[in-house]
């Protein structure tokens, strides 16, 4: 029996809806078979809250008196530089944004204390943040130098756009070499003294949805504690990897590009991270409701953690240098059991994505929808899948030589 | 037998005396040595499994005491600030001691004092600053 998106709004507004998360849904399939569970829910929460490298936000700070033309001069919030290459006040700052030159980064491995995530992260606190600017001057906006306080409420827009967030999968990395070594993905001790992953596996919003059959551009969320939308596919957005039989990818696959008003959101939700050798970051929370059409999306949303495959990659070398292949295959629910085994050897486990965390984003989501605070919505656009032709490429390098192109054979 | 986790501290003057020596030959204690850390004209510090009888340790650690140490149980050394922990997981796989540990169905993070000997290596695999240190 197929629904509707607006037939399960009803339901909603209503305080009728039945809701699950994507970690309860489980249990009621395997209670009720999936023909009878299909019938009777109408949404599974989906949730993460991890280190997603690729977002940023862009902010209106007002104009000053007199003005002050940002836009092509140089502009540093808390000293992190931030991009200005839009009109006169529009600014934009990236999780991975550091200081220039600074000390504490500079004796490897550095602990990157601050950066664009922390940024982002004192801003949605409430807290004052030092904007320091030169401008060129213009007749139109004469002043060149402004020095100022400033916080998000007092902004005209701040707005949370992140670029990929949401990875529909992803490696778990191990370190193969005789030295430490400093990653995104955490400390790698040598010869694979440990591994490291990063997925929310059965809460994981696209692992729910893995054909993207609901999640598309326009769909609402839950986002850094507030609502938002997925705008688009995510950069390197990869449909066409190897799947399991139910379709999940058993690698890095699907992405999503995420936006949302900053103002709604709180830093439990969006936190600075540094990445002790490789830098900073944000972690964002990010929950998706999947509205249960029919029975094919809700076997979907009863995926496992013993389920879902990734591949041990080494980041020692392989990962550096592009090398393809898998040390091999464990599911989410060996990582999650603290330690898989590599090549024969047991090796302690340790996630970078809180589960914990992903789990209370789907129980806060499940219970707006539950409430009727929170209405789904139809995807504008789907995202491309499987077939889609949309690939994730390397660079193809042309190298420049006296400033003229050759041909490359 | 009583076990204790201590941090001895030494002021600079006594950095050349064999106080651990003392400890074990003369009051019979046993200690493991977890870290030391001795800079010239400055305050040094080694943090200790002591276990002995507690008549042996009571005497001992007035001994240590009474020489001008500073003696101070390790746990108190060691923060974990559960408000900015995120409970990701990352620390646990670096922890020699399982400390810091996992409940591993509802994925919990949590430390254990008693079990905790201060090596550090949690402090940089924390992105979330969650794991201070006050030496």
């Amino acid at each position: 029996m197929a629904k509707t998106i607006q037939e399960i709004n009803e339901k909603i507004k209503k305080g009728k809806a039945v809701v699950y998360t994507a970690e309860e849904i489980i249990d009621v399939v395997k209670s009720k078979g999936a023909k009878k569970a299909a019938a009777e829910v109408d949404v599974v929460t989906t949730g993460t809250f991890a280190p997603m490298c690729s977002s940023g936000a862009y902010f209106n700070v007002g104009h000053s008196n007199p003005r002050t033309k940002l836009g092509g001069g140089t502009v540093t919030l808390n000293d992190i530089p931030v991009y200005t290459g839009f009109a006169a006040v529009d600014i934009l700052v990236g999780a991975t944004a550091i200081p220039d030159d600074d000390p504490r980064n500079k004796i490897r491995p550095g602990p990157f204390p601050y950066g664009g995530g922390h940024l982002i992260e004192d801003l949605v606190a409430g807290k004052d943040v030092k904007l320091v600017a030169r401008a060129y001057g213009t007749d139109c906006y004469p002043r060149r130098k402004l020095d100022t306080w400033v916080k998000l409420e007092d902004m005209n827009e701040a707005v949370l756009f992140n670029m990929r967030n949401g990875y529909q999968n992803y490696n778990v990395a191990v370190n193969l070499s005789d030295r430490i070594i400093y990653t995104y993905m955490g400390i790698l001790h040598p010869k694979v003294r440990n591994a490291t992953y990063c997925s929310a596996g059965q809460l994981s919003p696209l692992l729910n949805d893995p054909l993207y059959r609901t999640i598309g551009v326009g769909t609402r969320i839950f986002l850094g504690g507030g609502v938002g939308y997925v705008v688009d596919r995510g950069t390197q957005h990869n449909p066409d990897v190897p799947r399991t039989d139910q379709g999940v990818p058993r690698m890095g696959a699907g992405t999503l590009a995420v936006m949302g008003d900053l103002k709604q959101m709180s830093e439990r939700w969006l936190r600075g991270a540094s990445f002790t050798g490789y830098g900073v970051t944000l972690a964002v929370g990010i929950g998706i409701p999947i509205p249960i059409l029919d029975e094919e999306i809700l076997r979907h949303t009863a995926v496992t953690d013993a389920d879902i495959v990734a591949q041990v990659v080494d980041y020692s070398e392989a990962y550096p240098n592009c090398i393809p292949g898998s040390l091999g295959e464990v599911t989410y629910a060996q990582l999650k059991s603290g330690s898989i085994k590599v090549n024969g050897k047991k090796v302690p486990t340790a996630g970078l994505s809180s589960y914990a965390r992903a789990r209370e984003v789907a129980s806060i989501l499940k219970g707006s929808v539950e409430s009727g605070s929170f209405l789904l919505s139809e995807a504008v656009a789907p995202l491309p899948s499987v077939g889609s032709g949309v690939k994730f490429r390397p660079l193809q390098e042309r190298p420049v030589f006296n400033n003229t192109r050759v041909a490359v054979d | 037998m009583p076990t204790k986790r201590l941090t001895f501290n030494f002021p600079p003057h006594l950095i050349d005396q064999p106080v651990t020596y003392q400890l074990i030959t003369e009051h019979k204690l046993k200690v493991n040595i977890l870290r030391a850390r001795i800079t010239p004209r400055e305050w040094g510090r080694l943090v200790v499994e002591i276990s002995g009888t507690k008549k042996n340790l009571d005497a001992g650690l007035q001994f240590a005491t009474e020489l001008g140490l500073d003696i101070k149980p390790l746990a108190q050394d060691v923060l974990w600030n559960a408000d900015n922990c995120i409970e990701c997981s990352a620390c646990v796989s670096v922890c020699p001691t399982g400390a810091l540990s996992v409940e591993r169905k509802e994925m919990h993070v949590s430390f254990d004092h008693d079990k905790c000997i201060a090596c550090e290596l949690c402090i940089p695999a924390c992105p979330y600053e969650a794991m201070q240190i006050s030496f």
